[in-house]
């Protein structure tokens, strides 16, 4: 797939968002949190209602962690940190998740 | 015991020698980092604001550019362990927008355009350590490195340096900001490898 | 011989390097002997990890190049500034060793049975799940129409071009986008509404698309996909790392 590297200064593209991801992405993490595959679970976001698929929803990983974010109103559905071999998992911005 | 990958190693350069904090790298690149989508406010809409003290203070762009502004030229270091040397940046020091307020609160939580906050020791924005930076490398601040405006705060890991930053929030207890929640270290200095709670 | 989908935790596995074969200047192709490989269903992935001898280690996902029941195979693009992706395409050889997750993805999955007809998109490096569907479609023998558009910087960066060339029964239309051999009378730009609307099969004939390659060629093709009447569930979309073109 060719998850994001190191790279250069992006020319400023309001087009070029390149940051986002989508669910795919961390497909492998998300077995690894919940136990089971997860890009087909539905999600509805708890702050716009909004209801999609794991893989479709918006992956930022900066780094320090991977944010998972409503494509509709861009909240925070779910986050990950994985710090000292431990990871924190943060669903609190999902109405639900099935 | 994973298997070794031969001739595998991490991607470095080698740093002077006590230029860079521990366990650091240097780059020449500048990743874009971002937990989130980048905002386009635009500048008719934007302003920086600092709330808690004795009155609410709020500047427009204008009002902004018109306060004034310094260059510097520093290092930055991010929790990713890439650091960047010699970066030159324009802004308005953080002595100025908060000596234009009233306060007793030690802390700040600065806050962004799309929700990203961190916490700060309000000493750590006074004396000359603290901007909000609009230019970077001669030109002004690109959207993707947080423009229009960002918070500079180098002698701190960069995750401190909010970027689209809209304003402050003084409070009166270090609350912990977006990373801080999920473990990453409050004050965060670099020197003394502050990456994560309990460093 | 197709293995059965692994349920619950992933673990990871040493993997060794069997073959490497160069798809282009900047691209090559890794076989990997995997010795409880489960087998993997076309379009999952893989993470891979990767560890210095000083204890340093790097993950990445790759998507999977060879249909179920093929050896193992990940296709893996060279990106300049990346840290993987040059061992994996320069450094790595045959007998080197590696740790292989998964299969992993019951998203962007093809099987014969989801019929179509198929409209497969492809910018760049997003070819390489959809060449495992290609693959598994001929291994089955399935008569369901398929078409490719596969957008590439040059005729030098087409990954897979004789195999797609070669293909009698699926059509591969090309958009190069960054320069074009004399006499090319293909697509010369970056695909846009008027090319889609020109090689998309007709919503009316109820078709699955498959778009895979940088996030702003993602969104601009399945936005237009759905503009010409596809069922945005019918647009199943994988975002790679946005190398531009």
């Amino acid at each position: 797939m060719g998850t994001p590297e190191d790279r250069d200064v992006a020319p400023d593209d309001p087009a070029l968002d390149y940051a986002a991801l989508d669910g795919n992405a961390i497909g492998g993490l998300l077995i690894e949190v919940f136990g089971t595959e997860m890009t087909t679970a539905v999600g509805i976001c708890g702050h716009c209602g909004a209801v999609g698929q794991v893989a479709e929803l918006a992956v930022y990983q900066p780094g320090l962690g991977t944010v998972v974010r409503c494509r509709s109103c861009d909240a925070v559905l779910m986050a990950f940190v994985r710090i000292r071999g431990v990871t924190c998992v943060d669903l609190e911005g999902l109405a639900s998740l099935s | 015991m994973s298997p070794i990958s031969r001739g595998f190693h991490r991607k470095r350069q080698e740093a002077p020698a006590g230029r860079v904090p521990p366990g650091q790298y240097v780059t020449a690149d500048f990743p874009v980092l971002s937990a989130g989508p980048t905002p386009h406010t635009p500048l008719s809409e934007w302003s920086f604001s600092i709330a808690g003290g004795r009155e609410p203070r709020m500047w427009s762009w204008e009002q902004f550019r018109s306060l004034p502004s310094q260059t510097l030229t520093t290092d930055i270091h991010c929790v990713t362990r890439w650091s960047k040397l010699d970066t030159m940046w324009e802004g308005v020091s953080l002595d100025v927008l908060l000596g234009a307020v009233e306060y007793d609160a030690g802390y700040v939580l600065a806050f962004s355009d799309g929700g990203y906050t961190t916490n700060l020791p309000v000493a750590d924005l006074l004396g000359g350590k603290a901007w909000v930076a609009f230019g970077y490398g001669g030109s002004p601040l690109g959207a993707e490195h947080g423009g229009p405006a960002r918070l500079l705060v180098p002698h701190l890991y960069f995750w401190k340096s909010a970027k689209w930053v809209r304003g402050l929030r003084l409070t009166d207890t270090d609350m912990p900001g977006f990373w801080e929640n999920y473990g990453y270290h409050m004050y965060g200095d670099p020197w003394k490898e502050q990456r994560y709670a309990g460093d | 011989m197709e293995g059965t989908a692994v349920r619950g935790r992933l673990t990871w596995q040493t993997a060794t390097v069997g073959s490497v074969t160069d798809e282009t200047p900047k691209v090559r192709t890794l076989v990997l002997e995997v010795p409880d490989w489960p087998g993997h269903r076309a379009g999952q992935h893989v993470d891979i990890r990767l560890t210095a001898d000083d204890g340093y280690q790097a993950e990445r996902a790759y998507s999977i190049a060879s249909a179920p029941g093929e050896p193992l195979a990940l296709t893996v693009e060279r990106l300049d500034d990346g840290e993987v992706s040059p061992y994996l395409t320069e450094d790595v050889q045959p007998g080197d060793q590696l740790e292989v997750r998964g299969p992993i993805g019951g998203y962007f999955v093809w099987e014969p049975a989801f019929g179509g007809p198929l409209l497969l998109m492809a910018g760049g490096s997003g070819v390489v799940p959809l060449r495992s569907i290609l693959r598994r479609r001929s291994s089955a023998g399935s008569a369901v129409p398929v078409r490719m558009l596969y957008s590439s910087r040059s005729l030098e960066d087409v990954i897979y071009r004789s195999e797609l060339d070669g293909l009698r029964d699926a059509e591969v239309i090309h958009a190069l986008t960054r320069s074009q051999p004399p006499g090319w009378t293909g697509y010369a730009r970056r695909v846009d509404a008027q090319m889609l609307a020109e090689v998309a099969w007709p919503a009316d004939s109820k078709p699955l698309a498959y778009v895979c390659g940088p996030t702003s060629f993602v969104e601009a093709v399945a936005a237009g996909l759905v503009g010409l009447g596809y069922p945005a569930v019918r647009v199943r979309t994988e975002r790679f790392g946005a190398t531009g073109q």
